[in-house]
């Protein structure tokens, strides 16, 4: 059984006990136990089940590496899938649900998978589920979602209690890892007076070194680490952060840290994760290594674990995995697991080295204790449900016939260690083969490369394959001081600590345990414990033709889940190559990819949530009309009232009596969303003359007019009416959308082509609060405010001027985009609340109200007026919508000009704009296209022409719209067909455009 | 002249920082060559302030000067004045080839401070906040969060902001998230 010991347990504190559940069990801990430690102590070796066949699972590891025992973590708001047991703190009230389970974990259906393992290899989902078609959505998928799979998502009903941030940090070095090569390298970066900002992932500095012995310069390892941590406190160009994983480098010195504030103590106020968008001038990784399993039948079976962490589990937390173990191992480094459970009074029944002549000096210290220690052997079988039962012995150089079988109920295995070289390859540096310690390691002359060619990232310690305890602290101290001079910083003190341990003999790969291990055993060899891939499924894929990595990775899903392969990636590798008949280098690794662990979703939204999901822009009237009734529409990141709608009606309703009332009496829109671009400049008239399609240069100052632009290539981009201010001043009216894109079009054109015209561009949208005044009343309301003169004429149709209306400066423009009396009144923004109170006021007796964007729409609908984003889409011309008036011929060159004289744009067979109405006065469908004779070459029905606006008319009663159709003004009166989604054929008759007041009599009065 | 309102009418919070909407501020988007000694007087007359070197800001009593591009001044004056000064700069720039814009009412400004402020704009903008990297006078265009922002540390150690009108609302939750109490990030 996994146990508490009496002694050990650095870093917990025994008088502080905590109470946690898992699956519902009350449990204890103690403050400093890790949720893996704490379960080991309850006798909880079981944390989990398969993700394919369902076996049981045991935690194999001690840090973010675990594949195995992951959780759902909290409950509701607070619910978190795929938590690892092994980096997850202990807290007091922590509620833990092992997952992949149903209905309990000890009794598990889905664990007949494991029985049906044959007929589920490698590519089974590919060759089983492809036929017939229509089966994977109805039959395989939803079979498929209910057996496999990991944790559980969290209710979408409710929303996560916490909140979350960014927060930008630059520095000359980052140093991620703060192991001893980190402090070791941080410590000497600083040195130099650089600014340094120092990671680690755990609550804990140090790393594995405290568990693994040694001296540094003469101290036990935990006195250096306190000293060094220290002086670096001590420091103020030092920053460190712990509970904060270095989790990505990317181009650019750009490196994200995933700081972990409250996940020790939920809800104790503050956010819960920060995510530091670090810029470094150097990247130090000091990463450390991950052990590897050992590739033997059963080495899933709770209770086989890697030996490093079974040392980090008694010296950490003082627990210990079992009573009777067995160690298996190819390299040295195991050894010392052995003595620390012989010293922790565990019996230790054997050590296994596959090596024949085993190892050094550390295999006579474990034989001198009196510990059995078998050279040449492995382990042929594990056997034992929810825990290992027995470990069967063979050779390694043979086929698995066992010539011993112990009793145990834990093993220890190491299969050597590889550095984690994550972060320095995800911005590109290379890896070498390193055949001595059989791992891959960074490549110190191919590193990633910044933007000016120089690198960026340097490995330390054992991250750069200098496992040694006095080679890693002098990597680490090279790597500090060759970072700092890279950052700019020449002046590092390189004091290396000396660090001192046992001596070890070289290391053997073993891939695969015994050596010609059988089909039996192989198929009960696993690579990857998290989705159930084994030696056998690898071998299959290599038989199939599958040769490259990244193929077979994906054929077989090997290293494919949650953590990555982090365990599994080299094995599994190293299988194929053999399988392959190839070298392990020239086979290669897959790609590594940011995040080194998962990292929150909410995280990376940071505070982005809530009222700050997303910037809404208000107008200064904004709220007056939220409160009036307003049914929101977004246009870009503005919010306009769709319709301002009263208790007792619909939307509908709603918009049919601010049209009526409009075209009756008088209406209210706020059109401070339009765009308004200044253009100024001795060369303005020129430029106007370029950026409109008509003539803008000869317009006279104080009058308006209708203007289109076009994009190089001779696509309508917006509209909007132009104002001549001054002899060198014109006025840009955008659409709502466009004015930032517009903007940024006229300084793109002034600042790439056109650099030398004297031209200025401002943007003022948001300087004026602008109100269309509109109606037969319009003139009535103004002039009962009083000041300017607005009769017909002092302020002209398509004029505008300067002046007062009541106690407001404001300009007013007589333009009309509805058909009536308008005008557009522009007031200073802070003032545009007071001014829209004061129309509302003065116009109730003329019966004023509000009005929104769909009754606008209606209105110019009913005029034929065109909207861009309606009748223009980025494919449409002028020519298409009949706008051939506003194209000047006189000019000799605007935007989009020699665009319409390619063969496309002046064939007779563009799609043109015409009015639609159908026959029974129905509304036509939105969208809907008309169908012609024939088919297509794909069997689809001809199309000749489609509606880009529909609406029903209130003032005619019915259904009005517009559409681009082919031949379409030869077409008058004919009667075409719209076949609609619910099977309806619309016929609808080809009419002119304009449904209403044809001559323009009602808005020039 | 009706009474002109700010846009969140003195909105204020209290966390890590304190975050105030300071009110309306006279502002004067002025385009030119700043290297002309024709606009250089005319701004500096206006303002009492002097020109300010690239990234700086140059403030006075009454106003002060924003360097924004190599070619555009953000002019500050007292919101009163700023019809008045705005004439004044026209009639010094006659002849010159410039754009000057009143904007007072396209802005919201923000003030925060406090010993987290320099925290609170280090969560929302890609900015060094360090005081050894942002030192009073300096002045900057950026982002924060999903919009465009400016700002700069007066030598009290508060920072002004200046944004857009229409997204005054969401500067002012977006500053209130950032300086929520307990979230002291520990660096500045």
């Amino acid at each position: 059984m996994s146990t508490r010991l009496a002694k050990q347990g650095r870093l917990i504190d025994r008088s502080k006990p905590v109470e946690f559940t898992f699956n519902g069990t009350r449990m204890s801990g103690y403050e400093g136990d890790t949720l893996a430690s704490a379960l080991l102590a309850n006798d909880q070796m079981m944390m989990g089940r398969s993700f394919k066949y369902h076996r049981p699972r045991g935690v194999v590891a001690s840090g973010a590496e675990e594949p195995n025992a992951l959780v759902g973590l909290g409950n509701g708001d607070r619910f978190e899938p795929n938590q690892r047991a092994t980096t997850t703190e202990l807290f007091g009230g922590l509620s833990a649900q092992s997952q992949n389970h149903w209905p309990s974990l000890e009794f598990n259906v889905g664990a007949i998978n494991t029985h049906l393992s044959r007929f589920l290899p490698a590519g089974f989902y590919y060759k089983m589920f492809m036929y017939p078609r229509a089966f994977w959505k109805h039959v395989y998928e939803p079979f498929i979602r209910m057996s496999a799979g990991l944790g559980k998502a969290p209710d979408p009903e409710l929303k996560d209690a916490d909140t979350y941030e960014h927060f930008y940090f630059f520095a000359d070095v980052l140093v991620v890892g703060g192991g001893v090569a980190g402090l070791q390298a941080a410590k000497v970066a600083a040195s130099s007076g650089a600014k340094v900002l120092l990671l680690e992932q755990t609550a804990h500095w140090g790393g594995r070194a405290p568990v693994d012995g040694g001296t540094i310069d003469g101290m036990q390892p935990e006195a250096w680490i306190e000293q060094t941590l220290a002086e670096l406190a001590a420091m103020d160009n030092v920053t460190l952060r712990d509970r904060c994983m270095g989790s990505g480098v990317y181009d650019h010195g750009y490196a994200l840290g995933y700081e972990r504030l409250t996940d020790h103590s939920p809800g104790n106020g503050g956010p819960r994760h920060r995510l530091w968008r670090i810029r470094a001038k150097q990247i130090v990784t000091a990463t450390g290594a991950i052990e590897r399993p050992l590739s033997f039948a059963g080495n899933d079976v709770p209770g086989v674990m890697l030996a490093g962490a079974m040392r980090d589990y008694v010296v950490n937390w003082g627990v210990t995995p079992g009573q009777r173990v067995v160690i298996v191992t190819n390299n040295d480094d195991a050894y010392r697991t052995a003595i620390t459970l012989h010293q922790a009074g565990v019996d230790v029944v054997c050590v296994l080295d596959a090596r024949p002549m085993g190892g050094g000096a550390l295999m006579e210290e474990v034989r001198e204790l009196g510990i059995r220690v078998e050279p040449g052997r492995a382990i042929a079988k594990v056997t034992g449900g929810k825990r290992v039962a027995k470990v069967a012995i063979c050779a390694q150089d043979g086929e698995g016939g066992a010539q011993e079988e112990i009793a145990a109920d834990a093993v220890a295995m190491s299969g050597g260690w590889s550095p984690v070289v994550h972060l320095w390859s995800h911005c590109g540096g290379k890896l070498n083969w390193d055949d001595a310690q059989a791992h891959f390691r960074p490549d110190a002359s191919r590193p990633p490369l910044g933007a000016d060619g120089a690198d960026f990232v340097v490995a330390a310690g054992s991250a750069n394959g200098e496992f040694a305890l006095g080679a890693t602290l002098s990597d680490a101290a090279a790597a500090g001081v060759a970072a700092a001079k890279a950052a700019g910083f020449d002046g590092a003190k390189p004091t290396v600590a000396v660090g001192l341990d046992a001596d070890e003999v070289a290391m053997q790969p073993i891939w695969l345990m015994p050596a010609k291990a059988d089909i039996k055993l192989r198929m009960k060899t696993w690579l990857d414990y998290q989705n159930d891939v084994k030696v056998s499924d690898v071998q299959l894929a290599a038989r199939e033709g599958y040769e490259s990595v990244e193929h077979t990775k994906r054929y077989t899903t090997l290293g494919m889940a949650t953590d990555q392969g982090k365990l599994s990636n080299i094995n599994g590798l190293a299988v194929l190559a053999d399988t392959l008949g190839a070298k392990i280098p020239q086979v290669g690794t897959t790609t590594f990819r940011p995040p080194y662990t998962p990292i929150s979703m909410g995280a990376i939204g940071g505070e982005a949530r809530g009222d700050v999901f997303q910037p809404i822009r208000k107008t200064p009237m904004h709220d007056w009309h939220d409160a009036n009734g307003a049914d929101w529409e977004p246009v870009g990141h503005w919010r306009r009232a769709y319709a301002f709608v009263r208790s007792n009606e619909t939307v509908e309703q709603a918009v049919a009596r601010e049209v009526t009332n409009t075209r009756e009496n008088l209406g209210l829109l706020d059109a401070s969303t339009l765009g308004k671009l200044v253009v100024k400049g001795p060369d303005a008239g020129r430029f106007m003359d370029m950026m409109y399609t008509n003539m803008m240069s000869t317009l006279k100052v104080g009058k308006c007019r209708y203007g289109l632009m076009c994009s190089e290539n001779g696509f309508l981009i917006d509209d909007g009416v132009v104002a001549r201010i001054d002899d060198d001043t014109w006025l840009c009216h955008t659409t709502t959308g466009g004015a930032e894109r517009i903007h940024g079009h006229m300084e793109e054109w002034l600042q790439t082509e056109w650099w030398d015209w004297k031209v200025y561009v401002a943007n003022v949208t948001e300087q004026l609060a602008q109100i269309a005044v509109v109606g037969p009343n319009a003139r009535k309301v103004l002039e009962k405010l009083g000041g300017m003169d607005v009769s017909k004429e002092a302020l002209p149709f398509m004029e505008w001027r300067d002046g007062k209306l009541g106690e407001f400066d404001c300009r007013g423009y007589r333009i009309s985009f509805s058909g009536e009396l308008s005008y557009e009144i522009a007031v200073p923004a802070s003032q545009g609340m007071a001014f829209w109170t004061a129309l509302m006021e003065a116009g109730k007796e003329f019966g004023v109200m509000p009005y929104g964007t769909e009754c606008l729409h209606i209105l110019r609908a009913e005029k034929g007026f065109i909207m861009i984003g309606d009748e223009s889409d980025g494919t449409v011309i002028p020519q298409d919508l009949g706008l051939h008036w506003a194209l000047s011929k006189k000019k000799e060159d605007f935007l989009g000009k020699r665009a319409h004289l390619r063969s496309h744009m002046a064939d007779p067979d563009r799609w043109q704009l015409v009015g639609l109405e159908t026959v029974c006065g129905s509304v036509l469908p939105d969208g809907a296209y008309a169908v012609g004779n024939g088919s297509n070459a794909n069997g689809q029905r001809n199309v000749i022409g489609r509606v880009t606006s529909t609406y029903h008319s209130p003032t005619l009663g019915k259904g009005i719209a517009m559409g681009l159709v082919h031949h379409g003004r030869k077409r008058m009166n004919d009667v075409i067909e719209f076949p609609g989604v619910d099977g309806t054929i619309y016929k609808a008759k080809i009419v002119d455009q304009v449904f209403y007041d044809k001559e323009g009599e009602k808005q020039n009065v | 002249m009706s009474d002109p309102v700010s846009a969140l009418n003195g909105a204020s919070f209290s966390g890590i920082a304190s975050v105030d909407e300071s009110g309306l501020a006279g502002m004067i988007t002025l385009r030119g060559d700043l290297a002309s000694p024709k606009l250089q007087a005319a701004v500096t007359s206006a303002t009492g302030a002097t020109m300010p070197e690239p990234g700086k800001v140059a403030l006075s009593v009454d106003g002060g000067l924003c360097w924004m591009s190599p070619d555009e001044l953000l002019v500050l004056v007292h919101y009163a004045e700023v019809e008045a000064k705005l004439a004044e700069i026209n009639a010094g720039l006659a002849g010159e080839h410039a754009l000057a814009v009143n904007v007072s009412d396209a802005r919201a400004v923000f003030q925060v401070s406090g010993d987290g402020a320099r925290e609170v704009l280090g969560k929302l903008c890609p900015v060094d906040l360090s005081a050894q990297a942002f030192v009073p006078g300096q002045f900057r265009r950026t982002r924060m969060a999903q919009v465009a922002a400016a700002f700069w540390l007066d030598q009290d150690g508060s920072f002004h902001i200046v944004c857009f009108r229409s997204v005054a609302d969401y500067m002012f939750c977006l500053l209130s998230t950032a300086a929520q109490s307990q979230s002291e990030v520990g660096v500045y």
